[in-house]
């Protein structure tokens, strides 16, 4: 009997428990997010590089912003059964996301911070953590760089 | 957070630096780091796994070792004479179990 409970029920306590944090923190992420890019609105980041005729350009200088995310065991489980049969990993979806915008909010606001106007020719890289277990297979987590040259006008 | 150093050598990944002229051009120069992950952090980073999120420890140790990969760059173009290095990029690779190379490239230039 405890026996049973350990092989089936430690497993299933943890990924409950999995899947109500890691939803709250991803709720959470998402308002602070919204938040964050309403502080932000109007300042040009901008993804091409060629600047308005008008801009007059004092200093410059490269910006970035990084971060490294995972997704909570629950949602890692789904997202495995999901692989089984093919298809949208929905699970994965939001992750990115949250992850991308949250790179570009703090180059933006490291630019910001230094005083600059702008950001131009934003770049975002995507890069995978591979961690120890299973020989490596497995994601630790994902880096989102976002990066850019930041500039003031004059 | 910045990269760039912010003192003799101007970094940016546009094309040219925005309102100034390049006069010389020195080549490509490049700059990289490999580094392993931190056995504590790796702990937390293994905790947090559990409930997803933010891997901190991570975020940190990455934003360091790309720092000095770009100040590795930033040298080698400084003794070569150019005062700028533009179309910078970056690249992330797993060399092996929980090692990556951060790597940084660039042109070095020289702008009046």
């Amino acid at each position: 009997m405890i026996e049973i409970l350990l092989n089936f029920g430690l497993p299933i306590l943890i990924m409950l428990i999995a899947f109500f944090v890691g939803s709250r923190i991803e709720k959470r992420h998402f308002e602070d997010i919204q938040n964050r890019e309403e502080a932000l609105h109007g300042f040009p980041a901008v993804s091409f590089e060629k600047l308005p005729a008008d801009w007059k350009v004092g200093s410059v200088d490269l910006v970035s912003g990084s971060v490294v995310i995972s997704l909570d065991y629950f949602k890692r489980i789904i997202a495995g059964l999901r692989g089984l049969i093919g298809g949208r990993i929905k699970t994965y979806e939001p992750l990115l996301e949250r992850a991308r915008r949250e790179a570009l909010l703090r180059m933006t606001e490291s630019a910001k911070s230094q005083g600059f106007d702008a950001v131009v020719n934003v770049r975002l890289e995507t890069s995978r953590l591979a961690n120890s277990a299973r020989n490596g297979k497995g994601t630790a987590g994902i880096e989102i760089l976002a990066f850019g040259t930041a500039l003031s006008l004059s | 957070m910045s990269v760039g150093s912010s003192q003799s050598v101007i970094l940016s990944n546009t094309e040219s630096i925005p309102g100034r002229q390049i006069v010389e051009f020195y080549g490509v120069v490049t700059g990289n780091t490999v580094r392993a992950k931190h056995v504590g952090r790796d702990i937390m980073a293994g905790l947090k796994n559990i409930v997803g999120g933010e891997l901190k420890g991570y975020t940190e140790l990455l934003q360091d070792s790309r720092k000095e990969a770009t100040d590795r760059m930033i040298e080698q173009a400084h003794s070569m004479g150019a005062n700028a290095v533009v179309n910078v990029r970056f690249a992330t690779s797993s060399i092996s179990q929980g090692a990556a190379e951060l790597f940084a490239y660039g042109t070095a230039v020289r702008i009046a």
